[in-house]
This record gives structure tokens, sequence and C-alpha cells, in this order.
């Protein structure tokens, strides 16, 4: 055993790995086949599972209703299409609006003296270090109809004399958008950076000297060799925003359903753990379709990720 | 036409210093350099050659000063609209662009047409010989290709001046020293300005038409590569470039060109040619290169004439290096072994007694700084 642990590599590999395998056993593929099994099932009216083998979950999420006015015992119910566009289209939105403001700000801290980028890199990672919650609870003090920014907004306006509103702003889908790139910016500025970082000095010299101006040079060296970053950086926010529920829960109320929400609400308020399930799944294959195609024209950024 | 390519004049470099200060990287600094000149600068590292070289290239703006190419002053022109190119030192090759896309990326920017593109592409990587290799990356090529494409790239333009930032320094010695040929071939067939900087002073000998020996900031003598390595004009550059002995005294006599020095240790005058200013009472170096020293078993010579001990010999092949000691100093001389022979008794060997022989024009008398 000994002997063998000093001189097979594959073996070594295997006892280091074992924890975790454990771990994702346990935790991540025996839950999901549960989920998968729980899917085709339907809900008894007391709310337990009754098992069995049936696809009426997946047909209700894509719009199959049997709870229909006019009699008949199918319609088209667009809810849940509605809402799995909707998360879709928000981790689209979410995404390019954190790569916009993600990478002037990781070229700047990039290009900044050494000395100094440690210290913005800091103050990108200090939010992290308070609850995810709690900084979303921020943001709706911040919103919130007597908040700070109609307060100040307000305060304005009497300086002026003139009669202020307040802004509907909390609970609205803008809202939701404004909470998740807040909460995602970090996870797609330090890819951005790293990639940029690496890029050295010198090629910027020679894309000059080659006469290029700072806008081709920009076009032609400094975004294709930062995309790797971006790509890295896309991977980490698309995914989380669109499992997520806490950022629309809170700053989007009843105005801006989620998948997420969708799926909390079937397990915790509506007791349909069947239609969870189905609903789980679902957005899981959305997310893996998309990452699939992404990833596939684009790689996954592993250049930063080896990093 | 402008018959200098490139001209400095009296340019000064400042940098900040992380402590708030200011470093001097350039002290004054003057050349012109001739249309179609192999120049190098040459110099120890911190010695300015490279700041001198960012700056011609618009890289970096003079404090003071100004630099002219072609005749017309740069001032703060960028880089991307100056008629020079340069070759990195670690290349600065696109990773993410073909052989091809990174040679043709500098006409690209001047809005050539793709058949022209193609065409000059082709020419220059046949030139350095890597045709057949445009469809590479980078990555899948040997350094000393990655160079070539690096030259290829600045040579594609057909810029005015090329300049050569220690293109060679990270191949094998080998490879280097045919590099060093190729370039220098290449430089006379495409007739275009080269302006090199080195700290290999073999390197600058080998290649340039003219050299500028630079330390500190300033640069202490330009002139062809037989003019400083025979002619040093001071100290430093003696050192610098090949291997001097050096004897030091009170300088006796100057005048026409020759001065004599006498040498406290030997207790005698040497006579020889006197380099740079030279004046009577003063103290003085005098450099004798170890290749031009005559060793004989006997006097030969009434004057610059002294006998000593041979305190070691190390056989190298082609020479032998001999160490002599006279009267406490040790002088290096290198004997060409230009009989071959197994004999040991052809050879100098440790405690024999030789007498050494300073011709005047191989005795180079300069100010003792």
């Amino acid at each position: 055993m000994i002997k063998r642990l000093r001189e097979n590599k594959s073996f070594q590999g295997t006892i280091l790995a074992t924890p975790t395998l454990i771990f994702m056993v346990g935790l991540l593929i025996i839950p999901l086949i549960l989920t998968l099994i729980i899917s085709f099932g339907s809900r008894s009216a007391d709310g337990n599972v009754i098992y069995g083998f049936s696809l009426h979950n997946y047909v209700r999420m894509f719009g199959f209703s049997t709870d229909c006015q006019n009699g008949k015992s199918t319609c088209f119910d667009p809810l849940y299409t509605q809402i799995m566009w909707r998360s879709l289209s928000l981790a689209f939105n979410t995404t390019f609006l954190v790569i916009l403001l993600a990478y002037p700000l990781s070229y700047f801290v990039a290009r900044s003296h050494p000395k100094r980028r440690n210290t913005f890199l800091f103050m990108v990672l200090v939010p992290l270090w308070t609850n995810f919650v709690i900084r979303v609870y921020a943001w709706m003090m911040l919103l919130r109809t007597q908040g700070v920014i109609n307060g100040v907004l307000g305060w304005l306006a009497g300086l002026f004399g003139l009669h202020f509103l307040p802004l509907e702003m909390l609970y609205t889908p803008g809202a939701v958008l404004v909470g998740m790139v807040y909460e995602f910016l970090p996870f797609m500025i330090l890819p951005i950076y790293t990639s940029l970082e690496k890029i050295e000095n010198s090629l910027y010299e020679a894309a000059a000297d080659l006469g290029a101006n700072p806008f081709r040079t920009f076009l032609k060296v400094t975004l294709p060799l930062s995309m790797p970053g971006v790509v890295a950086g896309t991977i980490l926010v698309f995914i989380p925003v669109m499992g997520t529920f806490i950022v629309s829960d809170l700053l989007g109320g009843k105005q801006v359903i989620l998948v997420g929400n969708l799926i909390q609400r079937q397990f915790l308020d509506a007791r349909d753990p069947t239609f969870g399930s189905a609903a789980s799944l679902i957005l899981m294959v959305m997310t893996l379709i998309v990452t699939y195609f992404y990833t596939r024209k684009f790689g996954f950024g592993e250049e930063i990720i080896a990093v | 036409m402008n018959e200098f390519a490139v001209e400095l004049q009296n340019v000064v470099k400042e940098f900040p210093t992380p402590e708030g200060g200011q470093v001097l990287a350039v002290n004054q600094v003057s050349m012109q350099i001739k249309n179609g000149e192999f120049f190098s600068m040459l110099g120890s590292s911190g010695c300015g050659k490279t700041t001198s070289l960012r700056m011609i290239a618009g890289f970096e703006w003079p404090t003071a000063g100004e630099i002219f190419i072609a005749g017309n002053p740069q001032g703060h022109t960028p880089p991307f609209k100056r008629p020079v190119n340069t070759v990195f030192q670690s290349y600065a090759l696109f990773q993410h662009m073909t052989v091809f896309q990174n040679v043709s990326f500098g006409l690209e920017m001047d809005h050539v047409d793709k058949v022209q593109i193609k065409d000059r592409v082709g020419r220059s990587l046949e030139m350095v010989q890597l045709a057949g290799m445009d469809k590479r990356f980078p990555k899948q090529l040997s350094g000393g290709q990655q160079q070539r494409v690096a030259l290829a790239r600045a040579i594609v333009k057909t810029p005015k001046v090329l300049l050569l930032d220690e293109p060679l320094g990270a191949l094998d010695l080998k490879l280097r020293k045919e590099m060093q040929l190729e370039l220098k071939a290449l430089q006379q067939r495409l007739g275009i300005t080269f302006v090199y900087v080195t700290h290999d002073q073999e390197e600058a000998l080998t290649m340039s038409d003219r050299i500028a020996v630079m330390s500190f900031g300033k640069v202490l003598q330009m002139g062809t590569p037989v003019e400083i390595y025979e002619r040093p004009n001071c100290k430093f550059v003696a050192d610098f470039i090949g291997t001097s002995n050096f004897l030091h005294g009170i300088v006796k006599s100057a005048d026409n060109g020759k001065a004599s020095v006498y040498v406290q240790e030997l207790e005698t005058e040497i006579v020889g040619l006197a380099s740079g200013e030279v004046k009577v009472g003063e103290k003085a170096a005098i450099s004798i290169r170890p290749e031009k020293i005559r060793l004989s078993e006997q006097s030969a010579f009434n004057q610059n004439c002294f006998e000593g001990t041979v305190s070691s010999t190390t056989y190298i092949g082609s020479d032998t290096h001999v160490y002599i000691d006279v009267k406490g100093i040790r002088l290096k001389v290198w004997e060409q072994n230009k009989i071959s022979s197994l004999d040991p008794k052809a050879y100098y060997s440790v405690g024999q007694k030789v007498w050494l022989t300073l011709f005047h024009e191989n005795a180079l008398i300069m100010a003792d700084e």
C-alpha cells in the first residue's frame, strides 16, 4: 500500500481526490438523482409526493395548463415561460452590464503603478466581506420610497423650491438589475484584471511602434489578449445570476419573479416539490445549454483559471 | 535629403525615483548617425543606451534636448507616427496572432492593400529564412525563430531607421554569432540605418560601422571598431573594450602625440602614444593590450623593456595566457601559439625569466582619473 502510494502517480491522485469525491457524490449527485425522481411524480392533496412517471410538471413549465377557465381540458398559460424568459434576459443583461463596468476598471487597475494595484484590488474585495443578504438590504435602504436616494433628491428639489414626487425604484426590474450588477461585479473584475495584468508593456509599445494608435492597439492587441478574462468572468457571473433568488426577492418583490423564486415558492409556499424539482432541472439545463454554446465558441478562459 | 538618419542634440533624460528624487539616465548626449550606417551603442546596464534608443523610438521623451529623424525634430511625436521600427529584446510578439499576422500588423496599420501585404510579408519572411512558417503561432517557434519574426515584423515596413535593443541577448552563443553575421548582411542588403544597443563588446565590434561607448548616461568615445579598440580615449574605454594591462605613473614629458611616464614600481620611464589630453606632472595610466606585449629571452631594447618572472600560464589552444610578475606588478600577456609543438619547453613555464618589450604605439598613455 505504502509502496504503491509512493510509486503510482494516479493512485496518489485518487487518494487526494477521495474526500471531495465523497462529498460531491453525497451532496450533489445523489440529491440530483432524487430531484429527478421527484420531478416525475405528482403532488397529493395534502402536499406529499406521489411517485410515478409523468411529464406533466415539465409540460406545465412550458405553458400547458390543466387549470383552464373556458371549459377546455388544456390551454396555454404563458406565466412560466415568461418567468424563464425573464431569468434568461436578466442574466444576459447583468453579464453584459458587468462586463461594461468591470473592463475599464480592471484596465485602470492593471495599468496603474504596481504598488497601488493591491490597494485597488483590496477595495474591490472589501464588499465581499459583508454578507450577501446584508448587501442587498443596503440597496433596499437606498432605493426605498423613503430611502436615501429619494431623500437626497427631495432635499435638492427643496433647495430649488421644486415640488418632489418620490421615485418608485424599489420592487422594479431596474432595482433587481442594479442589485445583481452590484453583487457580481467583483467576480468579473478579478479575472479581467488578471488577464490584463499579464499583458507585457512591450506589447503595447510594439503595437505603437508598428503604427497603431491607442484605439487600434486596444482593438487588435489589448482586447483579444484579455478575452480569456472576460470569458472566465462571464461564466462566474452568468451561472449564479441564473439561479439566485435573494436579489429578486428583496429588490423585486412580487414584481420580478425569476426561476429561482419560482422554485423557492414551490418548495416553501405552494408545497409542490414535484413541480419545484422539475423547474430546478429545467433551470439547470437552460444554464448548461447557454454555457455550452458560449464555451464552445470562446473556451473556458482556462488561461485565467490556470493562474 | 538629410545626411543624418538620426541626430541627438544635447539630449537629457531624467526619471523620477520612488524616493521622490530624480535619476539622470541620459546626460547631455549628442550623436549623429549617418544614413545607411550600422551604429551601435555599447555599455553596461544602466549606462543610458536603452533609454537613448527608446527616446528615438518615441517610447520616452527627452527631458531636454532634441532628437531629429531624417532632419525632422521629433519633439513629443508618439511612436506610431515615427518612421522607425524596433526589434525588442523580449521580441514582444503578439501571441494571439500567427507569424503572418504579426508581420502584416504594421502594414495593416498603414492601410496597405491586401495583395501588396501578402507579397511584402512573404518577401520579408524569406529574408529572415522563415518562408513557409506563416501559419504558425509564436509559441510553436524556437527562440531563434521568434527572434527572426520580430526582425521580419520590423523590416517589412522598410523604416528609415531600424532600432534594435539587444535583439540577440536571449540566444545561445553559436546562434548569436550566426545571427550577428546575418544581421550585418541584411543591413547591407536593405541599406537601412541600424541603431543597435548591446552590452556585448565583441558583438559591437563584429557588426558596427561605428560605436558609441556609453557610461553613466554619457558618451565616452565614438568611432569605428578599430579606433575604439586601438585608440581608446580614456581608461574606461580601454578597460571596457577588450582586455588591458594598466600601469600608473606621473607624466614626465608630453608633446606631438607622444608622452613619457615615470612608473615608480618599475623605476623607469615608459614612452608611448598620448591618448586624449595628457599634462606634464599629472597622474597618467598606461594601457597595454595583452597581445601587444613582446616577450623575449634576452633584453632587446634599452627603452620600454624590463625583466619579469612567469608566475602562471594558461594554455587555451590558440593562445597561451602568460602572467608575468614585474617588480610586484602582474601583467597578462597573450602569446599566440604559432608553432605546433608537444614539447613543454616550447611554451613559457612558471619561474622562467623573460623580457617584456613595449613598442611605443602599443603603450597608450591617458589621464588617470
